[in-house]
């Protein structure tokens, strides 16, 4: 087993064993909100970053998800029936948007997806403009630890679909498909089949995401879940950490909450000029984010001598 | 019931002006460069700002500041394309657009909290001794300040279509647009098109802002909401056409305004972006180009 391999377990473990060991509910919901940003990152990851394809009508899934498991939870239906028709609506959600949408190239594949999701989003809060607030007894029960290990569960999922997608003919497939889809298609990959799949993929895990905050958070206003700012910090997350990478999503998660938590308490808006800051420079001369940064400097420690052999 | 109609109609393309005005610098960079710069409206934003503050700090009045609006952002135009957009040129078109939207993404977050640090988060207005008078054409009003943003926003884009198709660096500019590598090849200096047109279009963003304030208050927050109309227009009327932007602009304004009134103000955004949907998908090359 790699060392890598084994800080990875390690971490899982101690993720898992969180709620019994802390009393702590700042530090139990911080882990919680991580995880969440996380799938939502990743899930976001998984068209956009190894399919290539920019959608900025994220919050659309994630705001479905949202809705529907909430209201199916609160009607009465277990939590997981109403997070599995969550996820189900945001899929075939994807599949109705994504079949027109991804024959549009240039910018209006980006652009259309946006005009969707304000579309869904400016409805959602004519049609329900009342603020939804977790009924009585559900309030009098509320606990933390099932939301923090079903975040960490849908977290896991949208990660290790990632890595599937680095490993399997599917993703293979993708991966030409972004790099080059003329390439691609002469080479015998439907790239337009990639593409709806991933963005089915990528929608339904959105979704699950947005279940488990429907779940999670005690009253919100409907038309939030749908807010372009849940596309917006996706984006601004998974660049962070490294675009069409298995752990650039995670890290950047980690390191948006951690420093918006670190710095809102000087100033409010500040985390955001310092995250816009930051974006450019990755975007412009860092395409690859931390990931890409951290392996760089492992690269340069390795080309030492003593390095290249322990690699070796 | 007509004069309830006419009157909608006439906000509309008083509305609309200003939609096509805030759209054809985007549609301009997008046309000349290929780059499609997302913080469009967060230069329209600045460009209210600076009639704002030249209002609240010597009385300027917000028509006159379109005189100081304009030079600003070009400037800022001008700066933003040497730090951020100028080394996107050597890729190819796909990527170019790509990365020009993730661009102005990242430039969006950055001028918008820039601004909130700056100004703070509130609404500001300015109130010149005219605003609120009208012009009564039967039963119909016409707010004059809004007349006055039309009348210098068609003035604006005539003058610009004239630039376009007569002088001599506008041609430049059009053929590079039309083909850059052929454009390189009879001695056109690339670089500086891209320059000047980038600019340009800041330029006009910072006009439309001005014009904006004239009716509508500023905050740190309008950007996205332009940037939306901005990109609803210029697939209306088709991407890099002027002509084609402004009367695609005037059209959204009426028909917002038309479904705000049968429909319900609650959708009248909704109609506009269905609208833009329905363009895409059937008619993706613009309602309004050849």
């Amino acid at each position: 087993m790699t060392p890598a391999r084994l800080a990875v377990l390690a971490a899982l473990f101690a993720l898992l064993t969180l709620p019994q060991v802390t009393a702590s509910r700042t530090l139990l919901t911080w882990t919680f909100l991580i995880a969440l940003n996380v799938a939502l990152a990743q899930s976001w990851n998984l068209l956009s970053g190894f399919g290539g394809q920019v959608n900025l009508g994220h919050a659309a899934f994630f705001g479905l998800g949202a809705l529907v498991t909430r209201n199916l939870w609160f009607q009465g239906l277990g939590l997981l029936p109403a997070l599995g028709l969550g996820t189900a609506v945001a899929a075939a959600a994807g599949l109705l948007v994504g079949a027109p949408s991804l024959r549009l190239h240039g910018p209006y594949f980006a652009i259309g997806t946006l005009a969707v999701a304000e579309i869904l989003r400016i409805t959602v809060g004519n049609l329900l403009p009342e603020v939804s607030t977790l009924p009585g007894p559900a309030l009098a029960g509320y606990a933390l630890a099932p939301r923090y290990y079903l975040a960490l569960a849908v977290a896991a999922l949208t990660t290790v679909a990632a890595w599937q997608l680095t490993r399997s003919r599917f993703g293979y497939g993708l991966a030409a498909v972004r790099e080059d889809e003329a390439v691609a298609e002469a080479s015998g990959v439907p790239a337009f089949r990639h593409k709806l799949a991933a963005f089915v993929l990528s929608s339904a895990l959105a979704g699950a995401t947005g279940g488990v905050f429907g779940y999670y958070h005690v009253s919100f206003y409907p038309q939030f879940a749908f807010s372009p700012l849940w596309t917006f910090d996706a984006l601004l997350m998974t660049f962070l950490g490294g675009v069409g990478t298995v752990w650039g999503p995670v890290a950047g998660a980690a390191v948006f909450l951690l420093l918006r938590e670190a710095l809102a308490l000087t100033l409010v808006e500040l985390h955001l000029l310092l995250f816009g800051v930051l974006f450019l420079v990755i975007v412009l001369a860092l395409p690859g984010g931390f990931v890409e940064a951290w392996r760089a400097l492992r690269a340069r420690t390795a080309a030492s001598p003593a390095g290249a052999a322990a690699r070796k | 019931m007509t004069a309830i109609l006419l009157q909608n109609g006439v906000f509309g393309v008083l509305v609309g002006g200003l939609y096509g005005l805030g759209a054809v610098g985007l549609s301009l960079a997008f046309g000349v460069l290929r780059m499609l710069n997302v913080a469009h409206g967060e230069l329209i934003m600045l460009g209210g700002y600076a009639s704002v503050w030249l209002f609240a700090l010597a009385r300027i009045d917000p028509f006159v500041a379109v005189l100081v609006a304009a030079p600003l952002l070009f400037l800022v135009g001008a700066g933003l394309f040497r730090a951020l957009f100028r080394h996107l040129a050597r890729a190819d078109e796909t990527q170019r657009i790509k990365t020009s939207i993730l661009i102005g993404f990242g430039l969006t977050l950055v001028l918008q909290t820039l601004a909130i640090l700056l100004w703070d988060a509130d609404e500001r207005a300015v109130t010149p001794g005219y605003a609120g008078q009208v012009l009564a054409l039967g039963r119909v009003v016409v707010p004059l300040s809004r007349l006055g943003a039309l009348v210098l926003a068609f003035l604006i884009l005539g003058g610009l279509h004239l630039f376009l198709t007569r002088s001599r660096a506008g041609t430049a500019i059009r053929a590079t647009a039309e083909d850059e590598q052929a454009a390189a090849l009879v001695g056109i200096p690339v670089e500086r098109i891209y320059l000047t047109a980038f600019a340009l279009a800041a330029a006009l963003a910072g006009v439309a802002g001005a014009l904006v304030s004239v009716s509508d208050a500023i905050s740190p927050a309008i950007g996205l909401h332009w940037t939306l109309k901005a990109l609803i227009v210029i697939v209306l009327g088709g991407m890099g056409n002027v002509l084609g932007t402004f009367v695609a602009g005037l059209f959204l304004g009426v028909v917002e305004s038309m479904s705000g009134f049968l429909l319900g103000n609650a959708y009248r955004e909704v109609v506009g972006l269905a609208l833009f949907l329905l363009v895409l998908g059937v008619r993706p090359q613009g309602l309004f180009s050849r």
